[in-house]
């Protein structure tokens, strides 16, 4: 039964913020439609920007999966990911989230097809995906951008908003869509 | 050069690996899958993330963007202390978390990094002041309200509700800048 709830609101959700924006687009008297279009533009470069990647990566995860040692790696982990409530199956996400955004959504992406996109450990991955970052990225944009040599506590903060993030996930997937 | 060691180390390990659990013509099938598997994914992602992109740009043009960055700026100035004195950096600073929330987020890193641009005026050169700090843990914890791309990949693989896990992404994402805050603030005592 909690289920349909969040259906509904999230399905509302969607409608909702595309009226919100559009109308207020509207207001100002904006070419909604042209703006519309433009940032479609933008999508297509931004899909177009991470296909040699996800190309690369994809090939790599898929290899590492049919190796076996994917599964070889979640077994040596899992006592260390059930310590925190995590599922051992998400390791490798948790393990390239950090360092590669695109690494980050092909590995889920194949964790959400093999497993079920709507299942326990698929939706536990699409929150994980959803709720984090790449930390060392940014950290090298920013930084990199600033030169800026002693980054102080930057990096473990943000490796801590990080780790926090994953267990929340596995929680509220557990908490939230199950029963 | 970090991602061609792990994208060499995993393909090595890989064959390493499956030499020993003999699984080697698997691996070789699997690399070529793995490139199908990709286009595939960029394919079904495709649509909605144009859209998404879409609507984000009207609710740019519509001035929500503006509209959220005012009302960020009493939480900010707190996180942010150098800002009371520096309205350049405050502008940049609201303008960055709006679009990190609205998930705009090739907009959201030059004006991150103009807003730290401006920190660095008070700062020692090559060192991080305590409000780049906040800036980048703020920017590497993820604040997106509506995380199009991992709905419209759950939309692909035949999720009967892609967006369903709203509120467990907006409570995950707030329990994890709420833990790198407190990191943030507590480490801050200890670095010096």
């Amino acid at each position: 039964m909690k289920n349909i709830g969040i259906n509904t609101v999230s399905a509302l959700i969607i409608p909702l913020v595309i009226l919100l924006a559009a109308g207020a687009a509207l207001r100002k008297k904006e070419d909604v439609f042209a703006a519309m279009t433009t940032g479609a533009t933008e999508g297509l470069s931004v899909i177009a920007k991470i296909l040699p990647a996800l190309i690369a990566l994809l090939s790599a995860v898929y290899m590492l999966r049919a190796s076996g040692a994917m599964d070889a790696l979640a077994v040596v982990l899992a006592p260390a990911f059930r310590f925190f409530g995590l599922p051992p199956e998400t390791a490798p996400l948790i393990l390239i989230r950090p360092i590669s955004g695109s690494g980050a959504l092909a590995v889920g992406s194949e964790i959400m097809g093999k497993y079920g996109a709507d299942s326990l450990i698929g939706r536990t991955a699409a929150i994980m995906l959803g709720s984090t970052e790449t930390t060392f990225y940014t950290i090298a944009v920013y930084f990199g951008a600033l030169h800026i040599k002693r980054t102080r506590y930057a990096i473990p903060a943000a490796l801590v908003a990080d780790f926090v993030g994953f267990v929340v996930a596995a929680v509220t997937a557990r908490v939230m869509y199950v029963g | 050069m970090a991602m061609a060691f792990i994208w060499i180390g995993i393909v090595l390990f890989s064959l390493v690996f499956s030499l020993f659990a003999g699984t080697s013509a698997e691996v070789g099938k699997a690399a070529l899958d793995g490139a199908t598997a990709a286009v595939k994914l960029a394919i079904e992602i495709l649509g909605p993330t144009c859209l998404w992109c879409g609507v984000m740009e009207v609710m740019r043009r519509g001035g929500l963007a503006d509209g959220l960055s005012r009302l960020l700026r009493p939480i900010l100035t707190r996180l942010f202390p150098s800002t009371r004195h520096n309205a350049d950096a405050l502008t940049s600073v609201s303008a960055n978390v709006s679009a990190n929330l609205l998930g705009l987020g090739n907009a959201a890193t030059p004006l991150g990094i103009r807003a730290a641009t401006a920190f660095s005026r008070d700062a020692a050169a090559g060192v991080a002041t305590d409000d780049m700090c906040m800036l980048v843990v703020m920017n590497t914890a993820s604040i997106q309200l509506i995380p199009s791309t991992v709905a419209a990949v759950r939309s692909s693989l035949g999720s009967a509700a892609p967006f369903d896990i709203l509120p467990a992404v907006w409570v995950t994402s707030i329990a994890s800048v709420t833990a790198g805050i407190c990191a943030a603030k507590l480490l801050r005592r200890l670095w010096r």
